[in-house]
């Protein structure tokens, strides 16, 4: 009995083993690689990321219907769109795992890191083969270029840091919201103003997920400091200079002398927008294009909305830029590195230098109330900007006159790049230097710059 | 030959093989990746090309980083409150239940009813409650004491506290619940014998309640020990590791190091620092224990 007993169980134990082998195995399965390498036969097969999710039917379908056109005046190529949406947490996991697409957008402030990396394939060649390669805003393209001048992605949108300001909130202050600040003693005075008349806070500050130290290199530039200086292999690191001084005696004065910053002080991007669509802010600083997550992610009231440039202050003064740009993996091979930024180019660049791509895109855009008509910086110069934007200037569907004190304005500033050396990490590190200053009434704003600085030196030299 | 028959007609391979799935589940998933990870610790990779060997320079990077002692004195600084606060609660809370007479099923559920609730939206919902302005749920409470407003997480000081709270708050019910289970294992003969000998309340829970419960107080101890010092949702949730650091645990750094910088390399070696240190802790533990967990 218990002898027969013992085989059942054998045959039994030997039955799951092999099935959960065989479950196991199906994965190696190279019939059910989809894509394979992507050079099976005479075509090549890439994934693109952004395809609008289906909740969004008519972007999608525009997005769908460029697919189609693109695999017809490029036989040899098929599209696999994805949703995949940058997510600088997941990026690596997905990139090893092979789930990432084979091209990808992500924003300029994790470019240098990802060139650094390897996580980005050289497309020198590809890009230099497309007729405006030497269109390019050269500042803008330096953000997707290594030390030797290499391409590693192409930008394809940029913006200008700017003063995003809540007109409601001016009203209820007094405050005239055509007239916005035009100096930091005005943005101070008004802040105080609006937490006076209204409760909430009259000026906001990123602190978390290194938008604290982000947000502080951008008051730095407009006041005339720099985070970091020379160029190449020489780099030091100069985040106790007077505009980064400055920057926080005035975060400090606005917290603590005028108390016009509310009770949070550990906003990051996505909070702060939150709070500032819910008509909790008064003022803060951001990209110039984050109306659009306002709009699509917040639902906020566009009468609300104002958006300014930031008071450049000193002979230095600057802004800071961002943008999106789009890369390819690094494993891609020849031939998907090829498709791929024959991709970027038909998808991306097209609207920038072709009316009738331009009008397709933007008619899609309105047709789901997506916002167009936000302010951008050129990616190959002013003129061809003026030229696209006008293309398309019927179809706007942003309040551009609650914009115009920036776009009027904004071509003027001189645009500055981020620290080229581990900008995340410098970021990273004045993220606490803001707290501070935000949290503690005697934080000693130059001994926790003096620390900060020879934290960041020991990284910055090493390279 | 005979002994490889033997140990066939004894049961030995149908062992094996009913084993087979479990081991082969668990190599996977639990070891291989263990496995890998203390590899990485030694190279530099991106997870997609070749990763290089590097040999201890990740952990030298680990050590000379500033955040490192910050992070470790932080954890330590958590743990130890979470134990101050967070151990006896559960058993306070179990021994009063169950002398309750009537509706402990009731208090049970009320117990447990934190645990059931997602962490990333009781973590959220606690945020909200730590409202630093006057009109937060908290201080709101609070006001009407004539106390506060408090900054809870929005102050340095008053942070890692703040985040102990929340987590004694979600943990506890669980850790009711076993003591309330161990509790009905204590024979009732021994109260009976004890409230003859005259003692009272007090002397009942020291003299016979804790030391039936000693073993499984024992077990709680280090497995509160080993959980709090691997916190992550609260800090990561609540204030990212703010305000000035006050908040950065171990496992947010390693987090950060993975996650937020792409240092793989960086992130596994802290990663097996923490675990050589919780495996040597423990290892400590049950020695100096071992003497007073056999009832």
């Amino acid at each position: 009995m218990s002898s027969t007993r013992r085989h059942l169980a054998t045959v039994a134990a030997a039955a799951m083993a092999l099935s959960l082998t065989a479950a196991c195995g199906s994965d190696d399965d190279p019939a059910a690689d989809g894509g394979g390498d992507g050079e099976g036969g005479d075509g090549v097969t890439i994934s693109v990321s952004n395809l609008p999710p289906a909740t969004e039917a008519a972007t999608r379908e525009a997005f769908l219907a460029r697919v189609e056109e693109f695999e017809a005046a490029n036989p040899g190529i098929t599209i696999e769109p994805s949703e995949y949406e940058w997510d600088v947490t997941t990026f690596a996991a997905q990139l090893a795992g092979g789930t990432l697409p084979t091209t990808f957008e992500f924003p300029f402030t994790d470019g240098q890191a990802m060139i650094e990396r390897g996580q980005l394939a050289d497309i020198t060649a590809e890009v230099e083969a497309l007729p405006y390669a030497d269109a390019f805003n050269p500042s803008v393209l330096q953000v997707a270029q290594d030390d030797a001048g290499a391409i590693y992605a192409v930008p394809t949108a940029a913006y200008g840091m700017g003063l995003h300001y809540n007109r409601a909130l001016f009203e209820q202050a007094g405050l005239d919201p055509d007239a916005p600040p035009t100096s930091w003693d005005e943005v101070r005075e008004y802040a105080d103003a609006i937490a006076e008349a209204t409760g909430q806070a009259g000026f906001a500050q990123m602190s978390q997920n290194n938008t604290g130290g982000w947000i502080l290199t951008t008051l730095t530039y407009a006041l005339g400091g720099r985070m970091e200086d020379g160029s190449g292999d020489d780099v030091t690191a100069t985040l106790d200079n007077e505009g980064t001084q400055r920057a926080l005696e005035l975060l400090r004065q606005l917290r603590w002398e005028d108390d016009s910053m509310g009770d949070n002080f550990l906003f990051d991007w996505g909070t702060i927008n939150q709070a500032f669509a819910a008509g909790q802010v008064g003022m803060y600083i951001g990209g110039s294009d984050v109306y659009n997550s306002l709009v699509t992610e917040n639902s906020i009231d566009p009468d609300s909305y104002g958006l300014t440039v930031l008071p450049l202050d000193g002979p230095d003064a600057g802004v800071l830029g961002g943008g999106t740009i789009v890369g390819v993996r690094p494993d891609a091979s020849d031939a998907e590195r090829e498709a791929a930024v024959k991709w970027i180019d038909f998808f991306y660049m097209s609207k920038l230098t072709q009316q009738e791509a331009a009008l397709a895109d933007a008619e899609a855009l309105v047709a789901t109330d997506a916002p167009l008509g936000t302010p951008a910086l050129p990616i190959f110069g002013a003129e061809q900007l003026a030229e696209s934007d006008a293309w398309v200037a019927d179809l706007v569907n942003v309040p551009l006159a609650q914009m115009m004190p920036f776009k009027d304005a904004i071509l003027d500033q001189p645009l500055v790049p981020e620290p080229p050396v581990r900008a995340q990490d410098l970021y990273a590190e004045l993220d606490a230097v803001v707290q501070a200053v935000l949290t503690d009434e005697n934080a000693d704003i130059a001994a926790l710059l003096q620390t900060a600085n020879d934290n960041v030196s020991s990284f910055v030299e090493a390279g | 030959m005979n002994a490889t028959l033997r140990w066939v007609r004894g049961g030995g391979l149908s062992t094996l093989l009913l084993l087979l799935p479990l081991l082969l589940v668990f190599g996977y998933f639990a070891w291989f990746p263990i496995g890998r990870a203390v590899v990485m610790s030694f190279q530099e990779t991106n997870l997609v090309t070749d990763p290089a060997w590097v040999g201890l320079d990740n952990f030298r990077r680990v050590l000379e980083d500033p955040l490192f002692w910050t992070s470790v004195r932080n954890t330590f600084y958590f743990t130890g409150l979470a134990l101050l606060f967070g151990y006896p609660v559960p058993l306070v809370l179990a021994v009063v239940m169950s002398e309750l007479r009537r509706g402990r099923g009731l208090y049970s559920a009320l117990a447990y009813l934190p645990v059931v609730v997602p962490p990333v939206v009781a973590v959220l919902l606690w945020r909200f409650f730590y409202d630093a302005s006057q009109t937060g749920v908290f201080n709101t409470i609070l006001g009407w004491a004539g106390l506060g407003p408090f900054s809870w997480i929005q102050d340095a000081s008053s942070a890692m506290p703040s985040l102990v709270l929340q987590a004694t708050w979600a943990n506890a019910g669980a850790t009711v619940l076993i003591y309330l289970a161990a509790l009905t294992a204590v024979r009732g003969d021994l109260y009976d014998a004890a409230e003859v000998d005259g003692a009272g309340l007090w002397r009942k829970i020291w003299h016979v309640t804790l030391p039936q419960l000693r073993a499984i107080l024992l077990i709680t101890l280090i497995l509160q020990v080993i959980a709090t010092f691997q916190v992550f949702t609260e800090p990561y949730l609540m204030t990212n590791g703010g305000p000035q650091n006050a908040t950065v645990t171990v496992l947010l750094q390693i987090y950060n190091y993975a996650f937020r910088f792409g240092d793989y390399g960086a992130a596994t070696a802290l990663s097996v620092l923490l675990a050589l240190f919780l495996a040597v802790l423990s290892a400590v533990y049950f020695r100096l224990t071992r003497s007073w967990s056999t009832t």
